[in-house]
């Protein structure tokens, strides 16, 4: 009898916390650890700052699932205000017409002006309608850049290096110092998506994807492309590229402990690694290949953004509206920013940051932004592509495969281009 | 046959609707649900279904990559099924006949079943370390260069070996258990007609613990093809990449994770039938030579 009763306190005391008049919203997510903390501490300010509404964060536990149950929940008419979805799952919901009201309507429906050139190159197009309209309000931003670890370098003599040319000079030189000169940790985010974005390459057809979903097909086996996975491998055999597996933690780790010289990671990884990495480091721009034309553009944004979900009541997406706002918001974006390692979204809250002399304290915090705000090009948007998931488990056996030694790169390139046009094609029926 | 009589003839039916309504929730309206999604392409928010016949079957039979994943659950079930099943009799015969401390040894050897498999598989996994898994150092001393998450068959072998050993003990209680129902003096009376005690196990013993042994056949064969799931789940650390995974949990990272909810419930429709199949046949030929009292 107890049980209820101690429940119902608990409802009360909870809900004495906010405001009884408040308007209460709810916001799923993917996050956890010290990330799942920040969000926390995210809405507590919120709350802290206003009375009219409150907002509960809800951890669902990986991205994957966050969205699985967000999706469900939609199903079922029992969806959060707030879902964020991860990049790799943004073309599931913005072709789902009518799950998700767009972030920049919701906005100026509020009253409120939005300013899209308020926001920093890298970050204006991957959750934005092909016109430049905001869908998903990008939230958690990250950018692949590369880890450096500054004992090697002095050891071996040598310096970073910019382009892969330039690695390919270096490689040796650390290797003979005792050290395995490279690792990286997402082989389809970190040398794939923004391996075309960095070199200014078309990934799919139709405008990689944005502008339709209708005979969207993937260009693996760009020479480009298959030029890379082949240095690579053949990297990996002198003993200049270690592979781990296509875990994230497995690779990262030989970097951690100063095994490796250079790890190509997440901007995000910065606050993390500032407590686990044994020697010291600093980071460097995603290196790209001189010998491609037009390459060194810009990388968009990997992480996550926040999506309003539709069918809710007209007071609580007002409420919606103000959270939007409010993360946007300098303060919040520069606390989010130096609390997690994820970039400062908005011009206004870089230079806050940065005339505040944080990155001259910490140079390695400023390398994500800098890398997202180089000049972009056609291609160096991100791209728009259903089931892809999906597609970047076929990619991730195939390079596993590839590094196996059970296949070519341009038979695994091969399949992955096979394998993912069909899943284009189903997706583009289930979008029909 | 007993008879039991009740005054309604509707008591009976009241008796067991609780279980039926569990079932009827659980598994027939789930069942029905996915057999009908696996005839639609359908938008993951539910705004529209498609209408595409077989297809979802034939795209998932006639994919190179489903066939391999077939081909190693089968592999996998064999393997894992009579691995737990015969190192679980082993050892079973071999404490049943210690006399000194075997409720040590009994109780040594059951409590492995009370971790739950993706406990099972962490430890699995630190042990099949690539860094730092004592077991990998082991195969090192061989010179055997293992390599779990990045070699097919090393991680096949890893996750073989936990799934087994997770499994092991379950079978030992069951089969301790008929090895002593076996009455003391038909024990006698083959231990007088035989010395070997290897006979004596393959024309006495077994022939007696014939029905656990097939009780345990079945339930391992339905633990090796979606018990494991925790296990694999695990060991793969979220990416299964281009090791091994089984047929349960292509299902959970086409629908769960990818999102294709036609896709995925065909390809459960198609383990439905297979353990549908599979239950059948292991009724009709084998349970016939199994003697009950």
């Amino acid at each position: 009898m107890f049980k209820p009763l101690s429940l119902a306190g608990f409802a009360l005391a909870i809900s004495a916390t906010t405001s009884m008049a408040a308007t209460n919203i709810t916001w799923w997510h993917g996050m956890a650890g010290r990330n799942g903390e920040v969000i926390n501490e995210v809405a507590q300010k919120f709350n802290a700052a206003q009375s009219t509404c409150a907002i509960t964060p809800v951890s669902k536990g990986t991205y994957e699932e966050a969205l699985a149950s967000g999706i469900a929940a939609f199903r079922s008419g029992e969806q959060p205000n707030i879902l964020q979805v991860f990049d790799a799952g943004a073309a599931t919901i913005i072709n789902a017409p009518g799950a998700v009201i767009p972030a920049e309507d919701l906005i100026t429906q509020a009253g409120y002006t939005f300013d899209r050139e308020a926001f920093i190159e890298g970050v204006r197009y991957f959750y934005a309608a092909p016109d430049g309209k905001f869908v998903g309000m990008p939230f958690n931003s990250s950018a692949p850049i590369m880890y450096v670890n500054t004992e090697a370098l002095e050891k071996a003599g040598v310096e970073a290096p910019k382009t892969w040319e330039e690695f390919e000079a270096v490689a040796p030189k650390l290797k003979e110092a005792g050290y395995l000169p490279l690792v990286q940790s997402q082989l389809t985010w970190q040398f794939t998506e923004n391996f075309f974005s960095r070199h200014n390459i078309q990934f799919a057809t139709n405008n990689n994807g944005y502008d339709s979903v209708v005979d969207t097909e993937i260009n693996m086996t760009d020479p480009n492309l298959i030029m890379m996975f082949t240095k690579l491998k053949a990297w990996a055999d002198e003993g200049y590229f270690g592979y781990y597996g296509a875990g994230w933690n497995d690779n990262q780790k030989l970097f951690e402990e100063g095994k490796a010289a250079f790890w190509i990671g997440s901007s995000g990884s910065f606050g993390g690694l500032q407590k686990t990495a044994q020697k010291p480091f600093s980071a460097t721009f995603l290196p790209y290949w001189n010998s491609i034309e037009g390459a060194g553009t810009n990388t968009f944004i990997g992480g996550a953004a926040l999506f309003a979900m539709s069918g809710k009541p007209e007071a609580e997406n007002k409420c919606t509206a103000d959270f939007f706002q409010f993360l946007t918001s300098p303060e919040i974006q520069k606390f989010y920013h130096q609390a997690t390692g994820y970039v400062a979204i908005t011009k206004a809250a870089y230079e806050l940051a940065k005339s505040e002399g944080y990155y001259k304290e910490k140079p390695a915090a400023e390398v994500g932004i800098q890398q997202l705000m180089l000049k972009s090009g056609d291609w160096s948007k991100g791209y728009r592509l259903g089931f892809y998931p999906q597609i970047r488990e076929i990619m991730e056996r195939e390079y596993g495969r590839i590094f196996a030694g059970e296949t070519s790169v341009e038979d695994a390139m091969k399949t992955i281009e096979t394998e993912a046009n069909e899943l284009l094609a189903r997706f583009a029926k289930t979008a029909g | 046959m007993k008879r039991v009589q009740f005054s309604s003839v509707y008591l009976p039916y009241l008796f067991i609707a609780p279980q039926m309504a569990i079932i009827f929730v659980f598994f027939y309206w789930p069942s029905v649900q996915a057999i009908q999604s696996s005839f639609y392409l359908e938008d993951p928010f539910g705004f529209g279904a498609t209408f595409v016949g077989l297809s979802n079957y034939s795209d998932a039979l006639g994919s190179v990559q489903y066939q391999a994943i077939a081909r190693f659950t089968v592999v996998f079930t064999v393997l894992v099924t009579f691995l737990s099943l015969g190192i679980g009799m082993l050892l079973a015969v071999k404490a049943d006949a210690v006399l000194k401390g075997s409720s040590t040894y009994k109780t040594l050897l059951i409590w492995v079943y009370a971790i739950a498999p993706p406990v099972a598989g962490l430890m699995g996994m630190m042990f099949f370390d690539q860094h730092i898994g004592p077991l990998v150092k082991f195969a090192a001393l061989f010179g055997w260069d293992m390599k779990v998450g990045l070699n097919y068959n090393d991680t096949a072998i890893a996750m073989i070996i936990v799934s087994v050993w997770k499994q092991i003990p379950y079978n030992f209680i069951f089969i301790l258990s008929g090895l002593q129902s076996i009455p003391v003096s038909v024990r006698e009376a083959a231990a007088i007609d035989c010395r070997s005690g290897f006979r004596r196990f393959w024309t006495m013993t077994l022939p007696l613990l014939a029905p656990t042994a097939f009780f345990l056949l079945i339930i391992n064969m339905t633990y090796a093809l979606f018990d494991t799931f925790g296990v694999i789940d695990v060991m793969v650390k979220d990416k299964a990449a281009n090791n091994p995974i089984t047929l349960v949990y292509k299902v959970y990272m086409d629908g769960f994770r990818g999102n294709d909810l036609g896709g995925s419930s065909a390809q459960s429709v198609i383990l439905m039938i297979v353990v549908f199949v599979l239950t059948i046949f292991q009724f009709r030929f084998i349970e016939r030579r199994v003697h009950y009292n």
